[in-house]
């Protein structure tokens, strides 16, 4: 029997989306529906305990705000409201309760609308699906928890007042639409994967969010080659997370990571995911999600580091650099390429990024040189190489795994 | 329905320019074809003379009751300079914001780009 605190939690990772876009249905108002909401989830809380956790935690829960949200339509003070209704469909509105995913959906596009600018997207996708609170927002990007309730403000208050409507977009926007998407959860899945700052190296929140949208997305576009690949590189990323810390917590590189601990289901499912989205690819629109799934789906098949297919990654880079040309790809090529040709052909690969002012602050290149320098015995190099990372890493994890490397 | 102002920006200098090579007839033509396919949309629209013809008037009534004042000063030039400049307009009527840039996106701007901003109706 699951305790009513428990199920609570459970329903409040799995559930707040898809009961705040019923809700919202209802008043066509975000504030609105997020309140409902809450009190629904707050209510929950005295009843499970005193009378059992429901069979249906969700629809429960999806009945108590809807419910809420009617009483309070009913009373004078939502006419007065400040901001202009939402526009929905109303044929949608017909069969409530079937209309869960398409309510969620019209929620998920709703939020990554490309009228708005990307941190918006990401953080109402991360409050309003993922029920996350604006300090927690606040927190996973580095800003102030004032200007993030600022940013979610102005981003509901430009929906309802521009008309951003409450809706699944048509054919004609869809393949547009779409990537904005899957650009805002592959933002949630990296920020997620190593968080920017803090004491821990994982916000597993923030993955499990990437992960159920990837998942939502999946359900509903399943030809979609991108949408493929972005659920594979999520289940593959999630995959080798236990194996990413010691015992102590500290950082362990792929390299080192104790492969027996990485989760052989995801593997399975994330790398049948990743052939089928390069296969349904051609090589010229080819996404980038579906490379960066066969990038990982091939790290995910080597027995070791050594064992590894690096020819391979280095061709899937090439190609990922041509479509999605950024310095980040061109320094995990020369990775590679190190790790394919030896360490002085990684070195070289490495030589024209340190011009690139965008990566004059990026740890990971600095890591990389010392990586490559210590490997061809040009220790004084390296050490130099290994204090500069240290200096630019703002992961708690990462700073003291590049401490101990460098002292070695 | 909503209101939406389309507010088409254009770079003057290119504007110029492209207009002595391809002819200004091409472009008013493909306004033309706009206004005619989106005519149950259209509310108005005009074109307006370069930003070099602009008066502007600053400083007309303060509070409470904000009505005109004596003291309002005239200058020369638009209210900003900017390198795009406000060309011309089109009010539309959309049900919502995806309607308005699906029209939006049909708005003939070759020196520059279009801005969509919502109506307030009172």
């Amino acid at each position: 029997m699951i305790s009513a605190d428990a199920a609570l939690a459970d329903a409040h990772r799995h559930e707040w989306g898809p009961v705040l876009a019923a809700t919202v249905r209802v008043t066509r108002d975000l504030d609105l529906a997020e309140e409902c909401v809450q009190e629904a989830y707050a209510q929950a809380l005295v009843a499970w305990r005193a009378e059992g956790v429901p069979a249906r935690p969700g629809a429960w829960l999806t009945t108590a705000a809807r419910r809420r949200a009617t009483d309070r339509l009913r009373h004078a003070d939502v006419a007065a409201r400040a901001l202009p209704l939402l526009v929905t469909d109303e044929a949608v509105d017909a069969t409530p309760g079937d209309t869960g995913d398409t309510d969620l959906l019209a929620l998920v596009f709703t939020c990554c609308h490309p009228a708005l600018a990307e941190p918006a997207r990401v953080a109402l996708t991360l409050r309003l699906l993922g029920g996350l609170t604006t300090a927690e927002i606040a927190k996973a990007f580095l800003v102030g928890e004032a200007t993030m309730a600022a940013r979610i403000t102005r981003a509901k208050k430009k929906i309802a007042t521009a008309r951003v409507p409450y809706r699944v977009p048509g054919p004609a926007e869809l393949p547009e639409r779409l990537d904005a998407v899957l650009t805002v959860v592959h933002l949630v899945l990296t920020t997620g994967h190593t968080a920017p700052d803090g004491e821990a190296l994982v916000r597993r929140d923030l993955v499990d969010r990437a992960l159920d949208l990837a998942r939502l997305l999946r359900a509903r576009f399943p030809a979609d080659p991108a949408v493929a690949g972005l659920l594979a590189l999520v289940l593959l990323t999630d995959a080798r997370r236990e194996a990413r810390t010691g015992p102590d917590g500290g950082l362990v590189l792929l390299a080192d990571q104790d492969r027996s601990r990485w989760d052989g289901s995801l593997i399975a499912e994330g790398t049948l995911l990743a052939r089928e989205a390069m296969a349904r690819s051609r090589p010229d629109t080819v996404s980038r999600y579906a490379l960066l799934a066969a990038i990982a789906a091939v790290h995910a098949e080597a027995p070791s580091a050594a064992a590894t297919d690096w020819a391979e990654i280095v061709g899937l880079y090439d190609v990922l650099l041509v479509r999605w040309p950024s310095p980040v790809v061109a320094l995990n090529r020369a990775v590679a390429v190190g790790f394919a040709d030896g360490p002085a052909a990684g070195l070289d690969a490495l030589e024209p990024l340190t011009a690139e002012p965008r990566l004059a602050s990026y740890h990971y290149l600095a890591a990389a040189r010392a990586k490559f320098l210590r490997l061809l015995g040009r220790d004084d190099e390296a050490a130099i190489a290994a204090s500069e990372a240290l200096l630019l890493a703002g992961n708690a994890v990462e700073r003291a795994f590049l401490a101990q490397r460098g002292g070695s | 329905m909503a209101g939406y102002l389309i507010l088409l920006y254009v770079d003057e200098a290119a504007y110029a320019a492209g207009a002595d090579g391809t002819g200004d007839g091409a472009l008013f033509a493909a306004h033309q074809k706009f206004a005619a396919e989106h005519g149950d949309a259209l509310r108005g629209g005009a074109q307006l003379a370069p930003s070099a013809t602009a008066t502007a008037v600053r400083g007309q009534g303060s509070a409470p009751t904000w009505s005109a004042a004596d003291d309002a000063v005239v200058t020369d030039g638009p209210f900003f300079e900017t390198k795009e400049a406000l060309g011309g307009f089109y009010l539309i009527d959309a049900p919502d914001l995806d309607a308005a840039l699906a029209i939006a996106r049909d708005v003939p701007a070759p020196f520059g780009g279009v801005e969509v901003r919502p109506v307030i109706y009172p």
